[in-house]
Parts: C-alpha cells; sequence; structure tokens
C-alpha cells in the first residue's frame, strides 16, 4: 500500500511517498536523507526526545536535555518516565552524559546546556 | 465577647473605602469587608474610569450634588495619597439636530449644577481640539473639569491610607446574614456573618456592596414585614483597552449622547496613556459573571465608529466588561434601613459613582453622626501616602534612586517599565496582594501590550519568594484561579 | 549624582541569537569595544526555552536544540573582548545613538555608541489582540509564557490542554506538554493551513495523535476563576464563526500560538521609521535603519521562521555597524542610486525595503512573505511595471518565508525606481 510521510529532516518538510510493500517505490523526497528517513519511518521509526531534568545548585531549577541520538519511537514515554525520576547537581557542562545507554539503545541522554554553580 | 466594631463596612469598592478613609480620621473601630481576595474587585475596577463632570444628573438631585461636589474633591484627595489623575475634560459630541437639543438641555443641567466651565462649541472649534473626530460631528458640550483616573489605585489608595490610619479589614467575607440584639445599655448591636461561617460585632453597618447592594439591603430589613423600596438591575457594560499607541488619538474624554441605558460609547485615553473604547449596556441577571461576548463587542465598534473611524483594532490588547450597580431609582440610594436607623444603605450606586465617591463619604459620616456616632477627630491622622513610579523620575532622580535602591534598577514589567522595588512595594503594602492581578492592581506591573507575558512568571517568583508561599498558591485573580502547578516529581520531593 | 557614561563602538541591544550574532561580526570586523546588553539574567534569549531540536540545519549543518545553538555563540565570545551586560534593561535609545541602561550593579547609565544594533526580538499576540470572547478565568497562556513556566521554571500549567493556532510555538507545545503527561485535546487554527512547518505538524501533533482543526478558532471561555471549557467553533470564507458548528471542551488550560510582533517600543521612541506590514524598521541592505548608525536584525525586523535566518541577518547587520563605526559613518546614496522593494499582488512584506546600489557587492537577498497558499504558481519580480526576473514556485505557503536574489546588474537597470514582488498563478499572464 502506497504510504505518505511527512519528512522530519529539515524543516523543508517533503510528502514522501512510498510503497510499504515495496520501499524501493518511492518518491517526492528531496535528498537521500528523506528518502532514507522514510524507509526508516515504516521499518523502525525514531525520534530525537527532548525535555528538561531536575538541577539543584543552578540559576534554574530545571536542565534541558536531549537523547544523544535517535531513539525508538515506542521508547519515548519510558524515557521520559526515566527523565522524570532523573536528579542532577550542578554544574553540568553542555553534552555532559547524565543518563548512559539507554534501555540499551547505546544512546545516552545529555545535557543541552551548560549551568553553572551558584552556590 | 470579641470586638464590637462602631462601624463596619460592606464592600470595599471606592464607596466603602473612601467612607473608610473618611472615618479612619476620627477615633472610630471600623472594619472594612469584602468578599474577594483583594479591595477593588467589583464595579470599581471595570469601568470606564472617568470622573464625570457633572451634567447628567438632573438639577436638584442628590446625585447632581454629589457628582460635582465629588469631581472637586477627587483631585485633592488624588494629590495626596499619590494616585494618577487628570483633568483632560470631556466632550458629548451631537450628531444630529436632536443631538444638538440633548447638548443643550446637558449644557443648561451643568451651569444649574454649579459644573465650572461649562461651553457648547461649534464644529469648527471641535475638530480643532480634537481633529481625529468624526466629521459628522456638528458641535459638543465642553465640560473642562472632567478627568480621568485609574479607579482601582484610587480605591486600593483609599482603602490602604484607611488601614495605616487604624481601620481593620477583612477579605474573603462574603456577608451572609444579619441580626441585631441589644446590649445592656439598649443600644444596638448587629452580628454580621459571612459565608465562611465567620462573625463580626459592630454598632453601625453601611450598605456599600455594589451590584449585591439589594441584597445585603434585604438583610437590613431584619425579617421585618417592610419594602425594600428599590430594587438593583445589574447592567453590564463591555470594552476594548487599546496599546499606547492608540492613546494619543484624542486629549478627552469623547462621550456621544447619553441615552436611556447609559453615558452612550464613549472613546478616551486613560491615565495611562491607554485608548478606551465602549461601553454597551445590557441588563443581566448574574451580577458576578463580567464576560464578554462577541456581539456586544462588535456593538461597540460599530457605536464607536460613530466617533471616530480611527481606531486600529489590531492594537487592542484586552477586552473587559464590568457591571453597573443600576437600580429602579434615578438618584442614588443613600439613607438608613427603614426599619433600623443604625444600618445605612449606600445602594444602587451607579454611574457617576465613582466621580461622587468623595462626596458620598462625607454624606455617609453625616448620616452616621445622626446616629449618635461621636466624631472625635484624631491628631496623628496620615493624610498622605508615598508611592514611588520609576517611570515618571527624570534621569537625576532614576541615577539617584538606583544607587539608594538597587531594587529600583531591576525592570520587571517591561511594557509598564516596573521595577523590581515597585513591585516588591506593591507586595509589602497595607493590603497584601495574593495575585498577579492584585499585585498589577497596586502598581502596574502586567497592564501593558504583553499582557503579563513576560512579567507574569517573574512577579510569580517575586510573591513565592516574597510571602513564603508555594507557586501552585500563586493566584492570577480570584480565589480558585491557579497559575501552576508542581510537577509530580517535585512534589514527591517536597 | 553623576550618571556613569561610557563609550562603545557597537552597543547590541538584546543577547539572544540576534544580538549574539551581530555582536560577533561586529567585534571580527573590527568594531573595537562591543557591548551586548541582555535584559534577562543569561544570554541566550528565547532559544533558552526552546528546548526542542530542529535549529541549526542550516547554519551549523546538524540538528541541535535551543540552547546548544544559544550556547555556540556564547562560547564563541570568549577571547574576543566583547563585554555582556546581562539582567540589564534598555530603556531608551536616541537618535544621537545613546544608550540609557540599568541594572542593579552599575545603576542608571547613559552609554554612547558609535553605532547601535537593535536585537530585541518579538513578543506573542495575546488573547485581547484577537479578542477572544467570554470569561478571564486564569489558564489562558500564551504558548511562550507556558513553555517558560515549563521549561524554565519548571512548573505544570494545565492538565488538559486546547491550543489555539498551529504555529510551530503551538505544535511545540502541544508535544511538549503531551510528553509531560499532560492531554493535549486539539490544535485550532482559523487558517484553512497550518502556520507551522509540516514536520512539526507530523513529529508534534500526528506522532502523537492530536487531532488538527483547520478553520476553527475559540469562541466562548468558560471559568470563573480557573478555565473550565472552550467553545471552539469552525469559521467561513471571512473567517467569520458559522453558528450552529459549536464543539466544547472541557479543559484547564487554553495556549494560545496566535502569531508574534516585533518589539519595537524602543526603535520607535528613537524616531526610528516603522514599516507597518513588518512591524519592524524600515532598513537598507545592510539591515541599517533609516536612522544612520542605527541598525536592526533578529525578530524585532520581521519575525523569521528559523533562527539560522536570524543569525545569518545579524551577521549583515554586525558586519555593516563595524564599518559604519570605522568608515565614520555612510554617505547618504543619492536617490538615483537606490532601489526600493515593495510587496506587490499576494506579498504581505518585503525586507530589506531599501537598497543602495553602491553599497551592494554582487546581489541583495530580498526576503518575504505571501499572503495565503499557493500551487503552481510564480514569484515575479518587476521594476516600474518591467519584468525583471521569474522564479517557479510549486508551492507558497505563508507560514514559510520565501527569498529572491536580486543581482547588482539587475539593481542597476532599476536604480531609481521601486522593484515590486508579487506573486503570479502560472499561465494567468
Amino acid at each position: 500500500m502506497k504510504k505518505e510521510i511527512t519528512c522530519i529532516v529539515c524543516p523543508k518538510g517533503c510528502l514522501v511517498t512510498i510503497d510499504d510493500a515495496n520501499l524501493e517505490d518511492i518518491s517526492g523526497y528531496s535528498c537521500p536523507k528523506g528518502m532514507d528517513y522514510a524507509k526508516n519511518e515504516l521499518l523502525h521509526p525514531v525520534r530525537t526526545v527532548t525535555s528538561t531534568v531536575k538541577i539543584t545548585g543552578a540559576l534554574h531549577d530545571r536542565l534541558p536535555v536531549r537523547t544523544s541520538g535517535d531513539i525508538p519511537k515506542e521508547l519515548i514515554f519510558d524515557c521520559m518516565n526515566l527523565i522524570r525520576s532523573t536528579k542532577v547537581t550542578a554544574p553540568v557542562a553542555c553534552g555532559e552524559v547524565i543518563v548512559k545507554d539507554l534501555f540499551g539503545t547505546g544512546i545516552d541522554l545529555i545535557s543541552t546546556r551548560d549551568a553553572e554553580s551558584i552556590v | 465577647m470579641g470586638k464590637i466594631y462602631d462601624v463596619l463596612i460592606i464592600g470595599a469598592g471606592v464607596t466603602g473605602s473612601s467612607l473608610a478613609r473618611e472615618l479612619s480620621r476620627y477615633q472610630l473601630s471600623v472594619l472594612l469587608t469584602d468578599k474577594e481576595n483583594d479591595v477593588s474587585c467589583g464595579s470599581t475596577r471595570a469601568n470606564s474610569a472617568i470622573i464625570h463632570a457633572g451634567y447628567d444628573p438632573e438639577p436638584g438631585t442628590m446625585m447632581a450634588q454629589l457628582n460635582v461636589d465629588g469631581n472637586r474633591m477627587t483631585e485633592d484627595i488624588c494629590k495626596q495619597l499619590n494616585v494618577p489623575f487628570k483633568r483632560v475634560g470631556s466632550l458629548v459630541l451631537a450628531f444630529s439636530e436632536e443631538d444638538l437639543k440633548t447638548i443643550k438641555k446637558l449644557y443648561d443641567n451643568g451651569v444649574a449644577n454649579g459644573v465650572p466651565g461649562v461651553e457648547l462649541i461649534d464644529q469648527k472649534k471641535l475638530h480643532e481640539i480634537e481633529p481625529n473626530v468624526s466629521d459628522e460631528a456638528l458641535g459638543a458640550l465642553l465640560a473642562p473639569s472632567a478627568g480621568i483616573i485609574s479607579p482601582w489605585e484610587y480605591t486600593i489608595a483609599l482603602a490602604e491610607n484607611a488601614v495605616r490610619n487604624g481601620v481593620d479589614y477583612k477579605l474573603r467575607f462574603k456577608v451572609e446574614n444579619i441580626t441585631r440584639e441589644k446590649d445592656e445599655n439598649g443600644e444596638t448591636i448587629f452580628t454580621v456573618t459571612a459565608a465562611s461561617g465567620e462573625a463580626v460585632k459592630a454598632r453601625r453597618v453601611v450598605n456599600a456592596a455594589g451590584v449585591f447592594s439589594g441584597e445585603i439591603a434585604k438583610m437590613g430589613l431584619f425579617g421585618e414585614d417592610c419594602e425594600l423600596g428599590f430594587r438593583i438591575i445589574p447592567s453590564k457594560g463591555q470594552y476594548y483597552l487599546l496599546d499606547k499607541t492608540q492613546g494619543k488619538l484624542f486629549d478627552r474624554v469623547m462621550f456621544q449622547c447619553p441615552s436611556k441605558v447609559g453615558k452612550g460609547v464613549l472613546v478616551s485615553p486613560t491615565i495611562h496613556g491607554n485608548l478606551i473604547v465602549g461601553p454597551d449596556a445590557v441588563n443581566v441577571e448574574d451580577a458576578d459573571n463580567t464576560c464578554t461576548t462577541r456581539d456586544a463587542l462588535n456593538f461597540v465598534r460599530q457605536a464607536a465608529s460613530l466617533t471616530t473611524d480611527h481606531v486600529s483594532y489590531r492594537d487592542n490588547i484586552r477586552n473587559f466588561s464590568g457591571i453597573r450597580a443600576n437600580s429602579d431609582q434615578s438618584d442614588f440610594i443613600i439613607a438608613p434601613s427603614a426599619v433600623e436607623p443604625n444600618f445605612i444603605n449606600a445602594a444602587g450606586i451607579k454611574s457617576p459613582g465613582l466621580s461622587s465617591a468623595p462626596a458620598i463619604a462625607l454624606k455617609l459620616v453625616e448620616l452616621l453622626a445622626a446616629t449618635g456616632i461621636v466624631l472625635d477627630k484624631k491628631d496623628n491622622f496620615i493624610e498622605t501616602r508615598e508611592v514611588i513610579r520609576f517611570r515618571e523620575l527624570s534621569n537625576e532622580e532614576r541615577a539617584k534612586l538606583v544607587a539608594e535602591r538597587p531594587e529600583f534598577g531591576r525592570i520587571i514589567c517591561r511594557c509598564e517599565t516596573i521595577t523590581e522595588g515597585e513591585i516588591l512595594a506593591a507586595i509589602h503594602s497595607p493590603i497584601t496582594p495574593v495575585s498577579l492581578d492584585a499585585v498589577k492592581r497596586r502598581c502596574n506591573a502586567g497592564m501593558g501590550r504583553c499582557q503579563g507575558g513576560f512579567c507574569g512568571p517573574r512577579v510569580l517568583e517575586l510573591l513565592v519568594r516574597e510571602l513564603g508561599i508555594s507557586p501552585a498558591d500563586v493566584l492570577k485573580d480570584r480565589d480558585g484561579s491557579w497559575i501552576v502547578q508542581l510537577r509530580n516529581d517535585d512534589a514527591i520531593d517536597s | 549624582m553623576t550618571i556613569m557614561n561610557t563609550n562603545y563602538d557597537v552597543i547590541v541591544v538584546g543577547g539572544g541569537p540576534a544580538g549574539l550574532a551581530a555582536a560577533l561580526e561586529a567585534n571580527k570586523n573590527g568594531a573595537g569595544r562591543v557591548l551586548i546588553i541582555e535584559r534577562d539574567k543569561e544570554l541566550g534569549g528565547i532559544l533558552n526555552q526552546c528546548i526542542h531540536n530542529g535549529f541549526g540545519l542550516h547554519f551549523f549543518k546538524e540538528q541541535l536544540t535551543g540552547p546548544e545553538y544559544a550556547q555556540r555563540f556564547i562560547k564563541m565570545l570568549e577571547g574576543t573582548g566583547i563585554e555582556v551586560k546581562t539582567d540589564t534593561m534598555v530603556l531608551a535609545v536616541t537618535p544621537d545613538k545613546k544608550v540609557w541602561a540599568m541594572n542593579t550593579e552599575d545603576g542608571y547609565c547613559c552609554f554612547s555608541a558609535g553605532a547601535v544594533i537593535l536585537a530585541m526580538g518579538c513578543r506573542e499576540r495575546t488573547r485581547g489582540a484577537i479578542s477572544i470572547p467570554g470569561e478571564r478565568p486564569s489558564g489562558v497562556f500564551t504558548a511562550g509564557t507556558a513553555q517558560r513556566y515549563l521549561n524554565i521554571e519548571g512548573y505544570m500549567v494545565g492538565k488538559r490542554v486546547l491550543i489555539l493556532g498551529s504555529g510551530d510555538i503551538g505544535l511545540i507545545m502541544a508535544r511538549r506538554m503531551t510528553l509531560e503527561g499532560a492531554k493535549v485535546l486539539a490544535v485550532c487554527e482559523l487558517m484553512p493551513y497550518s502556520n507551522g512547518l509540516k514536520r512539526n505538524i507530523a513529529q508534534c501533533l500526528e506522532d502523537y495523535d492530536i487531532p488538527l482543526y483547520l478553520s476553527h478558532t475559540v469562541t466562548n471561555i468558560k471559568g470563573h476563576s480557573r478555565l473550565e471549557s472552550v467553545t471552539v467553533s469552525r469559521v467561513d470564507e471571512k473567517l467569520a464563526p458559522i453558528p450552529g458548528t459549536e464543539m466544547e471542551f472541557d479543559c484547564d488550560t487554553l495556549l494560545l500560538s496566535v502569531g508574534l510582533i516585533p518589539e519595537n517600543e524602543l526603535s520607535r521612541n528613537a524616531g526610528v521609521p516603522i514599516d507597518g506590514r513588518t512591524n519592524g524598521a524600515v532598513v537598507w541592505q545592510d539591515r541599517q535603519t533609516e536612522i544612520d548608525g542605527i541598525f536592526a536584525c533578529g525578530n524585532v525586523l520581521h519575525v523569521h521562521d528559523l533562527v539560522d535566518f536570524v543569525t545569518k541577518e545579524s551577521m549583515t547587520a554586525g558586519r555593516a555597524a563595524a564599518e559604519y563605526v570605522k568608515a565614520g559613518g555612510f554617505a547618504k546614496p543619492a536617490p538615483e542610486n537606490t532601489v526600493s522593494l515593495c510587496p506587490g499582488n499576494g506579498v504581505s512584506y518585503v525586507v530589506p525595503q531599501k537598497i543602495a546600489i553602491e553599497r551592494t557587492e554582487k546581489f541583495v537577498e530580498a526576503f518575504f512573505r505571501v499572503r495565503t497558499t499557493y500551487k503552481n504558481s510564480e514569484i515575479v519580480v518587476s521594476a516600474d511595471g518591467k519584468e525583471l526576473t521569474t522564479i517557479a514556485k510549486d508551492q507558497l505557503l505563508p507560514a514559510e518565508m520565501e527569498r529572491v536574489v536580486l543581482p547588482k546588474a539587475m539593481l542597476e537597470k532599476a536604480a531609481g525606481s521601486t522593484i515590486t514582488i508579487e506573486v503570479r498563478q502560472k499561465g494567468a499572464n
């Protein structure tokens, strides 16, 4: 069956048409990344998760974090539960690993900013 | 037995607060109450914010006298209490032969009522002094003594000053029942009970309950077989409040000719430099429901387009509605209850109630005196109130202030240029604000074009820090109007 | 009392993405003493609360979150000698480039600058701006305010949410609130098309089965204290609500993502002429306003879709400000050596509004937005009625900023005249 998939790789948002029975029957993409995205989206969709964790000793009470790469879509809410129970203490550097190897995916949860200690 | 107040005032709007301040000059124990969580929450906070000149009321009525006297007194009170007020003058526009007759009649009223400086002006002069008025306007009645004011800052200032001079206040005190008994000397003592169950005793009660003054007045009949003699007919008016970019459209308050239902739709600068357009007038059942409606707002725009078509409604920053405490009487109802001389009504205080408030307060003091209350002046009465308004200071004054008090060096509300120092002063003012809107009413933070979008979170933070309360307990306005909840993970934490 | 007065070559008002890029580029191009004044406690501006990813693909060729994007520029400040004052508010900018500012440490100050770059960003349109009728309970937030409460302060703003406006902030907040355990009932959009990026519709709404109601708006708000319910109605072609189409949503939160307005109060008070179409300053191609030595860039000039373009535009402004200071000012170009840019049919605005041909190196990029959606159309560039070029476009959306390149040769041909940019349906000529 033909499926229409909006590519989320870049702001352009190409509408890619792909046959789920024949992944090579694909059109509408405007770059190789878009083609890969659409194929992946049918086989095993993945997303980057961004959120915040509790931080103490910094200017704000929350530290923004993200997954260091894409994780399987079905793990998003498990990932959020893990994030909710995670706490860190300042200082934290941008890119610092907050949780290593999320659910055996090899993907880490990392900080997305510096948070200096203010105490 | 607990304290017995000399006077208990029901309703902390402009009437109740004016009276409280007036009574605080004397050696009396006074309690000012209101059902809401702040003063100035009823009709007082949502109206056209005009101090009317006094040409509307019929000559010879109590209203005519109180309006003209009140107008005159307002300026002094505002000076004493540091409340923004400007005598900008008003114009009533005539668009037809009939309107010309109406403004002539208003002119005659004005002269008879003793309104200073009223004048009929022709089309040419009208367009000279207000170039943005519609070409359709044929002439106008000019009343230079009309003014614009911030009704809530005014009322808060009155109540604050009363409290500084010893008046007690009780908020969230919704009066449900009033009983009376005689003490050992045969003097009447009232027990005023609130919905919360809390009861307070007083020797005199003044009903200044605005749109609810009918209900309170009924309690003042104490079950006796007697007609109230009047009925409150709440009337809703809806408004647009526009950005300061629109505030210079007119110098004066621009009225259209009054009709049976009100003073007509006006277009006016506000004391804060915005433009106000409204109101309509529709009788309503629910005196507490200040919702706005698309139809009424469209009506207001339509009606205002007669005055000018220069208003850019794209620059609207807020719509609101207020409920007038109209009654089936043409005059204010300011008199003791028919059955109880020590229970005094100030009911049906409709427009021009705001303008008349200082005079109404004096009238009520007179009525109280007539009941035998002794008016001995305090010698330590504080007549003035200090307020720092950073935006009104000169560069030199600003530099000096910030050097001495660094908290005035941080702007929290960027639209209105309100400093942290002003917000702290508001939070620690005599009547503690518990909501973002209460802070706004005291110092204007959040009343600008972003409507608190930027400063809301920061004012919330200051309320939490200064009052030691949870963020979840900071209100937007009324009780129950929570803004944020704690996150589950935080809640488990603490 | 003497008021502190320091001289700078370039003062940048605002330390968000626009201000950071402008300051760095001014510094790189030889402006000696550069000062960034930021009202918040830290640099980065609104990016700090935009914790989602999707930033930087054009500029850094990788996907970054807002804080990461900001951090890259903040890091670049190190060692440049650019001075930064945070928690400092600019109260006025004067035409002779005095900047009145204050904070709790330095007090009330007046700085003098060779050039001023305005980079104050924008603010959100509120409930009042679109006159949504109803009661006035708490729980009605602009999406950005809710985002700040959630991502910076760490509070929840509600549990059952309706969102009006399908701009990117609205879509991003739909996903964000869902991830944080709230139920997002729907996103409503007044227009028959979304104002957000398509990929945000896919990854923020479709991923979480959040319905998008196009041609719908909020027509009533109920709740005496906290929001209790919201009425949504379908609208007709004139965007008027259709009676009988009301849907009632029980919710405690309404988020508004109904547009952004460049924040130009300082600019207006400085006497900078404002274009009513962009709500930003009228600028030359180097982002100089009509007041000599005052420049504007980023969302204070016109609302951008992508921060990458804010950065690029601000670099242009920063470079020009440095040149302005070094040259001791730019000579006023003679009218016959200038070109005006003007939006034509189907185009809502064009930036820049003016071009000085002598100051053009090879070309000028003109940015613009279309008024409505177009399929299979073309962009027509013409000078005084004469077509200069046409560019075919499969699809045009108001949500996406468009761009045409005007080569210097074309500008020279049009010297002294007005270039109009318009949309033409193909085959309609």
